[in-house]
């Protein structure tokens, strides 16, 4: 019984993750500029890493692989906001605006 | 559901490479090499090749990329010429390309247990492995043991290459822009503080990953080849974060030439060793009392040797691409 | 179904023909080291594919299951890797040197002032 429910919890979590993601992706092809596009992958993928992780986590049950699993959580968690930070300031550095601030006409190339 | 899984992903594979050729912008196709060489190690994975999987996706998407910007950084980002003879190439590849898939409806189907390669010889390593050795990672065995020829003559290739890149750029001078851009690059990420932060941060586990992928090879996925690519990519993000002077204070160029040499003469003293105690050379089973135990103490050696000299060619390699703006 | 198990030795085909294109077509030399890097791949898929076998588990034996694929192909592309990066590491450090002294890295102006 508590297996059933437990199996549910993580395809329940698993396709949350997985629509998560794709939203991300429809959002990064979609958006804009370069920081709205960031802003739609970045949050997105790291939703959907915690629960695409989270529901493998209740399928390895309580085992070595769960801890490991947290290990790599852990690590998405760190480096992959870094990796958008790192992306959207060096973007600011180099002069670009976001396309809210600047008038219409110029955007288009 | 796994080999479609699979077939997903080679298409993925070669949408990639064809983004890869047509784009004019290097920058680009460097990136999307990355995320080509991170496919190819989740194809490996799912082909049941955990090792492969592994040195490839420290290598092909972590250091080859790195690599590969260093030279951009300082050749040029744009592609100028046009193709040239764009149509000929095109219609002797695609000629070529038909031929090879002619010739693939001889070879045996995706996964079949009569191919030759399945009943050839892998059983025999598989047994004797068993046998002869006792460790649970038969891909270690045969690398270390059985085809530890062929391995020694790979970490030589290595270390020529590494020798080779050094002596490249050991004479000319380097233009004066690079000199300007490489003042630029030796601040590292000092201005970015929380890349620098987390980048800081991940250096230690990193280096601890690298170290347990280097002794545990005998038991799972790992080895030297791995390892040695881990460990460099630690010192290439400490590299990146804290500027590439503070990392050569950590492991200084001498050192480095000292690893190089050093990884490719002790795999060649631990062969030597064989013979000296009444065994041939690369014959690990003469090195203890019990025959299984000296085989099992020569691969330990045999993997710490290629992971130093890996560990030594990669950095060795990375320092001379970000020193030649000095 | 059948002609599924010859997808990947396609996908090898076409991958390696991709690579083959940009070294024969493209003058850009950095652009020619990408395409024999896409070659040397396609290679090593090859090799990885040959031994992968239907119901296997990678080979690494006491894990409880019997089928392994062949260990054999992944010893020498694991190699190979390591050995595949140090040598284009070494074409890159050739094209650095050439852009150096040329102030190019596309092959019909090097050779134009090759020229007299």
């Amino acid at each position: 019984m508590i297996s059933a429910i437990v199996d549910m919890a993580s395809w329940v979590l698993l396709t949350l993750g997985g629509i998560s993601v794709l939203i991300g992706g429809i959002g990064a092809l979609r958006m804009p500029d370069l920081y709205t596009r960031i802003h739609a992958a970045s949050l997105t993928d790291s939703t959907g890493a915690i629960l695409v992780l989270v529901g493998i986590m209740l399928q390895a049950g309580w085992s070595l692989e769960t801890i490991k699993l947290g290990a790599i959580l852990m690590f998405l968690l760190l480096t992959s906001p870094t990796a958008s930070n790192a992306l959207a300031v060096t973007a600011l550095r180099d002069g670009l605006r976001p396309s809210a601030l600047v008038p219409k006409e110029k955007t288009r190339r | 559901m796994t080999t479609l899984f699979g077939i997903f992903l080679l298409t993925l594979l070669l949408i990639t490479a064809v983004a890869i050729v047509r784009s004019r912008n290097l920058f680009i196709s460097v990136t999307l090499m990355a995320i080509a060489s991170l496919l190819i190690a989740a194809n490996f994975f799912l082909l049941d090749a955990a090792d492969v999987a592994l040195t490839e996706a420290a290598i092909g998407a972590g250091i080859s990329t790195v690599l590969f910007l260093g030279a951009l950084f300082l050749t040029s980002e744009q592609e100028r010429s046009a193709t040239s003879r764009r149509l000929l190439s095109f219609a002797v590849v695609a000629a070529a390309a038909l031929i090879v898939i002619y010739a693939t409806f001889d070879k045996p189907r995706f996964g079949d247990p009569q191919a030759p390669v399945q009943v050839h010889i892998s059983p025999w390593y598989i047994e004797q492995t068993r046998e002869l050795i006792e460790i649970p990672n038969v891909v270690t065995a045969v690398l270390a043991s059985f085809r530890g020829y062929d391995t020694l003559g790979e970490l030589i290739v290595v270390f020529t290459a590494g020798i080779g890149v050094l002596l490249l750029f050991s004479s000319g001078t380097p233009s004066a822009d690079n000199r300007l851009l490489f003042s630029r690059l030796n601040l590292g990420l000092r201005r970015y503080l929380i890349p620098r932060v987390v980048g800081r941060l991940l250096v230690p586990f990193i280096l601890l990953l690298g170290f347990y992928v280097q002794f545990h090879g005998e038991y799972g996925p790992g080895g030297g080849f791995q390892a040695g690519a881990i460990i460099a990519a630690a010192f290439i993000l400490y590299a990146l974060v804290e500027g590439e002077r503070r990392a050569l204070r950590v492991i200084p160029q001498r050192a480095l030439l000292a690893m190089m040499a050093g990884g490719t003469i002790l795999y060649g003293a631990v062969g030597v060793a064989g013979i000296l105690l009444g065994g041939r050379f690369l014959d690990y089973s003469v090195l203890a009392a019990d025959p299984v135990q000296g085989q099992q103490i020569g691969i330990l050696l045999i993997e710490i040797a290629v992971g130093i000299t890996v560990t030594g060619v990669l950095l060795s390699i990375f320092h001379a691409f970000a020193a030649r703006g000095r | 179904m059948e002609l599924l198990g010859l997808y990947h030795y396609w996908v090898f085909a076409v991958l390696l023909m991709i690579g083959f294109y940009a070294v024969v077509a493209k003058l850009n030399l950095i652009k020619k080291l990408i395409g024999l890097s896409l070659f040397q791949a396609a290679v090593f898929l090859l090799y990885i594919t040959m031994g992968k076998v239907s119901g296997g588990t990678a080979p690494i034996v006491g894990g409880g299951t019997e089928v392994f694929s062949s260990p054999l192909p992944q010893v020498l592309i694991l190699t190979a890797i390591v050995v595949g990066i140090s040598t284009t590491a070494l074409g890159l450090g050739l094209v650095v040197r050439i852009r150096e002294e040329y102030g190019s890295i596309e092959e019909d102006e090097i050779q134009a002032l090759d020229e007299p």
